[in-house]
């Protein structure tokens, strides 16, 4: 159960965050200059993922008052950007066309 | 945790990783669109399983009015204010995380007082960035929306002032590691993180904007990987880390393709000037109309244009895309040449070429072009002005010198639309526009355009 007491220092963590972000830099770097607006409307819906977080203490058995009000709030905005996220990426990536072949 | 949701976590963060992978090219960019999507929908069901997840019914309200606003937001958002959409994402994803760092700060506070714990320090990390990035964006939202001055502001000891805030936040967030149990030290702390936001953002002008969007969207990314170390959760860390890392490598492709350091583009207050010539020194420069114009390029063999940020404030790309067509038509090749830093976001002239249907296989990124423009006979330059100013390579002494830009000066001809002789955004003059091979396109961007294409379209009928 996530903070019901407070957790050490787990490096396991710190090795996932390090390999993760080597990860990031090869993988952004090889994404075409082409897609860099998409590429960014992407990882922010994927960045959405703190959705989790915020589920976590709206949802919490014996939730106080305020982390169900902050939840909520915090639930929202991160639909919002999922939502919009990954749908307005993808109405961009249907624009990008290539020439039609000439007969 | 049950095992089976760290499965579910585990699947979500490699589509997520995937996801990034497809977007490499074009050709397998949507399906990474589908795996972003469904590692979003296995890390939602892996929470709600969580045992001690109880209030369904809040939580599917919440997620319903998060999509009924987050839709419509993505169906009509008009492509021209795709950088203004990112920036406010930017700050309601960051306003999550900073409120869910709340929620769980009171919570320790109840717990303590017990010894230094790691995951105040990154709660304390996490709300840092979050709240920060929260009014950060919003203030880059609202410059780019032109809701304040898109010119950077600068207030009298303003440097003083960051740093005081820089001292104020770290001073009580260190305080509050030691002693998560003085909570009044708290809004304390959130105010300063919010007001440093306010602050990193103000001197930063409206071209700069590339930069800083890449950079809050990586600050973004590293608050949720905080939270991921705060909450124990490996699926935030993985995620959080690889959008960090996202815009960082952004940012620091915007940086190099302005020769500018972090440092300058941060704190420089770029574009804060405008030197105004005095009325004596104006030079004399030519004019053409549509009819001159047309008549110019309908005998060229090769053209380049090179769109920029007024492209997209006079919403021009589909008369844009109607003279690629009449050109095309004619045989012209013709050719788009991309700075990395044209328009206001990463990317943003590829996009709005690509909503008015122009293909991505005649976008050229400036390495590319360069060499080819010697051989052009018209270089046609729309909506752009620093990005093709020659003194950035001529004069190192230049506010822009040693920035790379696309070199229009070599190209047989070259045409300017341009509403006026104003300086573009760092205030500088344009040699460009007195050479005698230019001739300057006065008028709208859209209205120009419109009449160019529809004169040739005439020579075409």
């Amino acid at each position: 159960m996530p903070n019901a007491a407070p957790s050490g220092f787990d490096l396991s963590n710190l090795f996932v965050f390090i390999l993760a972000g080597f990860l990031g830099f090869q993988l952004i770097k090889r994404v075409s200059p082409l897609l860099h607006s998409p590429l960014m409307s992407l990882t922010n819906a994927i960045a959405a993922v703190a959705v989790v977080g915020a589920l976590i203490i709206t949802g919490e058995r014996g939730a106080t008052p305020l982390a169900v009000t902050l939840g909520f709030i915090a639930v929202v905005a991160a639909t919002i950007n999922l939502v919009s996220g990954f749908m307005i990426t993808d109405r961009m990536l249907k624009m990008f066309k290539r020439r039609e072949k000439k007969p | 945790m049950d095992p089976v949701i760290q499965l579910l976590y585990l699947v979500a963060g490699v589509l997520f990783i995937l996801a990034l992978m497809w977007m490499s090219h074009p050709s397998t960019s949507r399906r990474g669109v589908m795996a972003g999507q469904i590692g979003m929908l296995l890390a939602i069901v892996g929470t709600l399983l969580i045992a001690n997840v109880v209030n369904y019914e809040l939580i599917f309200v919440a997620l319903l009015v998060g999509s009924a606003i987050g839709a419509p937001l993505a169906l009509l958002m008009p492509m021209t204010a795709i950088p203004q959409r990112t920036a406010l994402s930017h700050a309601f994803g960051a306003l999550a995380i900073g409120l869910i760092g709340t929620v769980e700060y009171y919570k320790i506070a109840q717990l303590a007082p017990y010894g230094l714990s790691f995951a105040m320090i990154a709660l304390i990390a996490e709300m840092l960035l979050g709240f920060l990035t929260f009014t950060a964006s919003l203030f880059a939202f609202a410059k780019l929306q032109e809701l304040v001055t898109g010119r950077p502001i600068i207030l009298p000891g303003q440097q003083w002032m960051n740093l005081a805030l820089f001292i104020g936040a770290i001073g009580t967030g260190v305080a509050l590691v030691l002693h998560p149990e003085q909570t009044v030290l708290f809004p304390i702390f959130v105010a300063i993180a919010l007001a440093f936001g306010l602050a990193l953002v103000a001197p930063i002008g409206g071209a700069d904007m590339p930069t800083v969007i890449a950079l809050l969207n990586s600050y973004a990314g590293l608050a949720a990987s905080a939270m991921g170390f705060a909450l124990d959760n490996k699926l935030l860390i993985v995620t959080g880390a690889l959008d960090g890392a996202s815009g960082f490598v952004l940012a620091v492709i915007m940086c190099r393709a302005m020769n500018r350091s972090f440092a300058n583009v941060l704190f420089g207050g770029f574009g804060q000037v405008q030197h105004v010539g005095g009325p004596g020194e104006q030079r004399p420069v030519h004019s053409a109309s549509p009819e001159e114009a047309a008549s110019i390029l309908e005998s060229a063999s090769s053209v380049v244009i090179v769109p920029g940020y007024g492209m997209a404030v006079s919403q021009a790309q589909h008369r844009v895309n109607d003279l690629f067509q009449q050109l095309t038509k004619r045989g012209v090749d013709v050719k788009f040449a991309i700075h990395p830093v044209a328009g206001r976001m990463p990317g943003h002239m590829n996009v709005l070429l690509a909503e008015a249907d122009i293909p991505y296989d005649c976008l050229a990124e400036m390495e590319d072009i360069n060499g080819e423009l010697p051989q052009t006979d018209v270089a046609l330059v729309i909506g752009a002005n620093d990005v093709v100013n020659p003194s950035a390579r001529d004069d190192p002494k230049s506010s822009i010198g040693g920035m790379p830009i696309i070199e229009v000066d070599r190209a047989r001809t070259v045409m300017v639309v341009k509403r006026s002789m104003n300086p573009g955004f760092a205030g500088i003059d344009n040699e460009l526009y007195y050479l005698p091979k230019t001739q300057m396109l006065f008028g709208d961007a859209k209205e120009f355009i419109g009449a160019l294409a529809k004169e040739i379209a005439a020579l075409n009928a």
